[in-house]
């Protein structure tokens, strides 16, 4: 196993400093190491970060391989700075079952790019009916603890209550898509004035509020963990903020187009701008800002959402939603943020760790710890050209933008997996 | 001249003006034994529909024709999913085929908008989903220039579910364009809130048309179909019928001068009565045939009229 010398390198924004890497772990850190044979990184005005951990992925096998792999989705996430992401199980088949969570489990271990760490159904088939054998996937090899049917909010109450409680058995969360379907019948965008003047089915606001705001009192009743996925409206940030307050166990994820892109994109019809929950005002961005600042939401999640130029290219109402966003998430989140490292650290790489049960991500670089770590260079800019991307597919909502940073390298227990800003393999 | 008519908002006020003005130099030919220009002679429009709307096509035909155009029509019915071939796809093939013009109806709103990023011709919206039908707010705008003599000033009620029509879209924006007043009138679950934000800041909304009847120049009753009704909008067709359709007592209660329109096909005994469709208020027939001039003015000035 190649040491790792990087010299000279900021970390989580702090005192340049060297950290060497050895044996998998971070093995020693101070000014002016030295170590024989190994390879020697310059990462001045470079900073180090935990590595980042999303805990929103959608990787597409098995079922839509042609939109991305699990390895081609580990490279994108390589490629941005993750050392571990969390599947979600809306694959086809559904990951609803041991078998098939053990499969996405097993595919990311064999691509060694990061830690695919699969999140199964939480009823059977996504259907909302009745619960998947949630506690055989926590049992199987791929341990999963937490359980979303994202794509799907689980509606009835009844149901959730039950998978809420069901999970405690093993520590696990469940991870909420909030969107009641009733109220979004058709929906194509956010209700408002933008989807009046378009003519498009609206989204209304409150039909994530209300969910949310049911989910944090069924999981007060019963004393469960709660995660809600993708926050995205202002009114959401105070249903959290109050639960919060009241010792509610919930924590919340914003994605970064969330953060930065409002409804008006719909004006051009291109469904690249599509996406379940959907861009919403300018208003909603600035709580949800402020909301994460402050800490309000837990963590930036990336809802990467591949699809297929054919399920793009076309009528906006005949589009899927959802967007890619492994390789620009760390931008988007300088971006939004500034250089609030520590910050950054938190969203990305440490709460989010800490909600997945990844023990091993996470860590701040520290003698003795795993060497899942992630180097950036804040003072590069770059132009998000689609063919250029990782992914399998194309639809990133950030085409020729131009968004501040790039990472440079990433190590995955100690091995690169990009180096020079390149995939290793 | 603009390239596509996708929009009641791609008309400032004086090029409205000017496709109103050729619609009535059109309209002369209609008048005439032999009903035809050659004005787009050689050039090939092509009416592409996704939906069923008979009376639109063979307006849009029958104005192509008149200027001598050589016409296809490429019924598409059912979505392009269904259908097998993407719009793309079937944009690459009118574009391949020379298509100066292509009319497109659509149940998505926003597809004619791809359409004009895939074709080189001029892409006319003849009606994308609950979006916008700007040449049938031109021909409204016409049909009313026509029997009061001005737009500016006008005071124009809409009528109905302004939130699944394409035709109110298109009339707020154009009549706001041109000067006139529009006030939307409908249960408040068929009007959106921010509508006049949305559209434009100068219109009115009322629940209640007993209220705004007395001051209108212009009632436009909007089709509403009676699916809303299982969708809760309202709860009944009756209970639609009495507070939102036209009979002809509250007919009697507009001003004196005071026309209706309908863009049709109505339902008759929903939204307005028979006694008021074929009342002399009723401006219904006419809008039709003012439909074909305005939409030869269209095409005249998107391909023929222009220094292209």
């Amino acid at each position: 196993m190649t040491a790792y010398l990087i010299r000279n390198v900021s970390p989580v924004g702090g005192e340049p400093t060297d950290l060497l890497i050895r044996d998998g772990v971070v093995a020693e850190v101070g000014a002016g190491l030295t170590a024989d044979g190994a390879t020697v990184v310059d990462a001045t005005g470079l900073v180090a970060l935990p590595g980042l951990v999303d805990l929103h992925t959608h990787l597409r096998e098995p079922g839509r391989e042609d939109a991305e792999t699990v390895e081609s989705g580990s490279r994108a996430a390589a490629l941005g700075g993750y050392t571990a992401v969390c599947a979600m199980a809306n694959t086809s088949p559904v990951a609803d079952t041991a078998g098939v969570v053990e499969q996405v489990w097993r595919l990311g271990r064999e691509a060694g790019l990061v830690d695919v760490q699969p999140i199964g159904a939480v009823t059977v088939g996504l259907a909302g009916e009745r619960l998947a054998e949630l506690g055989a996937m926590a049992d199987s090899a791929a341990r999963v603890r937490i359980f979303s049917d994202d794509g799907h909010c689980v509606a009835d109450p009844r149901l959730m209550r039950r998978a809420l409680e069901y999970v405690k058995a093993f520590d696990g969360v469940i991870a909420q898509h909030a969107e009641e379907p009733r109220l979004t019948e058709g929906a194509q965008m956010h209700e408002g004035e933008v989807s009046t003047r378009l003519g498009l089915t609206g989204w209304p606001a409150v039909a994530e509020e209300a969910i949310i705001a049911r989910d944090v009192l069924l999981a007060e009743h019963v004393g469960s963990r709660l995660h809600v996925c993708h926050v995205s409206t202002a009114g959401s940030v105070e249903v959290l903020r109050q639960a919060k307050a009241r010792g509610v166990r919930v924590t919340a994820e914003v994605t970064p187009h969330h953060l930065l892109l409002t409804d008006q994109r719909a004006e051009s019809y291109d469904p690249v701008f599509k996406v379940n929950p959907p861009l919403r005002t300018a208003a909603d961005i600035a709580a949800l800002r402020a909301a994460l600042a402050e800490g309000v939401i837990d963590v930036i999640a990336t809802d990467h959402a591949p699809h297929a130029v054919e399920d793009k290219e076309c009528e906006w109402a005949y589009a899927r939603p959802g967007m890619l966003g492994l390789e620009t998430a760390l931008s988007v989140a300088l971006d939004v943020l500034g250089p609030r490292w520590d910050l950054i650290a938190e969203r990305m790489s440490r709460v989010p760790a800490r909600i997945a049960g990844l023990t091993g991500h996470g860590l701040d670089p520290a003698p003795g710890v795993p060497a899942n770590l992630t180097v950036v260079d804040p003072a590069a800019r770059r132009v998000i050209e689609p063919a250029e991307l990782a992914s399998r597919s194309r639809n990133t909502p950030y085409a020729r933008m131009t968004l501040p940073g790039r990472i440079v390298a990433t190590f995955l227990r100690g091995e690169p997996t990009v180096l020079d800003g390149k995939a290793v393999k | 001249m603009i390239r596509h008519l996708l929009s009641g908002a791609d008309l400032d006020a004086d090029t409205a003006t000017l496709v109103l003005d050729t619609a009535a130099e059109m309209a002369t030919v209609a008048g005439r034994e032999v009903k035809k220009l050659p004005a787009l002679r050689g050039r090939t429009v092509v009416n592409l529909f996704y939906e069923d709307s008979t009376r639109t096509r063979i307006s849009f035909e029958a104005a192509a024709k008149r200027l001598s155009a050589d016409v296809i029509n490429f019924s598409a019915k059912g979505s392009s999913v269904t259908k097998g071939e993407s719009l793309k796809d079937t944009a690459l093939t009118l574009q391949a085929m020379g298509a100066d013009a292509v009319v497109v109806r659509h149940p998505a709103s926003g597809a004619p908008h791809r359409l004009a990023d895939w074709v080189d011709g001029s892409v006319v919206n003849a009606g994308d989903g609950t979006h916008e039908h700007p040449t049938q707010a031109l021909l409204d705008a016409y049909t009313m220039r026509s029997r009061l003599g001005r737009l500016a000033g006008l005071h124009v009620a809409i009528v109905g579910d302004v939130l699944h029509s394409r035709v109110a879209r298109s009339n707020v924006l154009l009549l706001t364009t041109l000067g006139a007043k529009v006030t939307l009138v409908g249960p408040p679950t068929l009007i959106p809130v921010d509508i006049a934000t949305a559209l434009a800041p100068g219109i009115d909304v009322s629940y209640d048309l007993d209220t705004v009847a007395p001051g209108v120049d212009v009632v436009m009753m909007l089709r509403v179909q009676r699916e809303r009704m299982s969708d809760s909008y309202f709860p009944s067709a009756r209970e639609y019928a009495r507070r939102y359709g036209l009979d002809g007592p509250r007919m009697r209660r507009l001003p004196e001068h005071a026309i209706v329109m309908h863009p049709g096909p109505m339902n008759r005994g929903m939204e307005i009565t028979p006694e008021v469709a074929d009342s002399p208020r009723s401006t219904i027939v006419e809008q039709v045939a003012n439909g074909v001039s305005v939409r030869m003015a269209v095409l005249y000035l998107l391909l023929g009229g222009s220094n292209r």
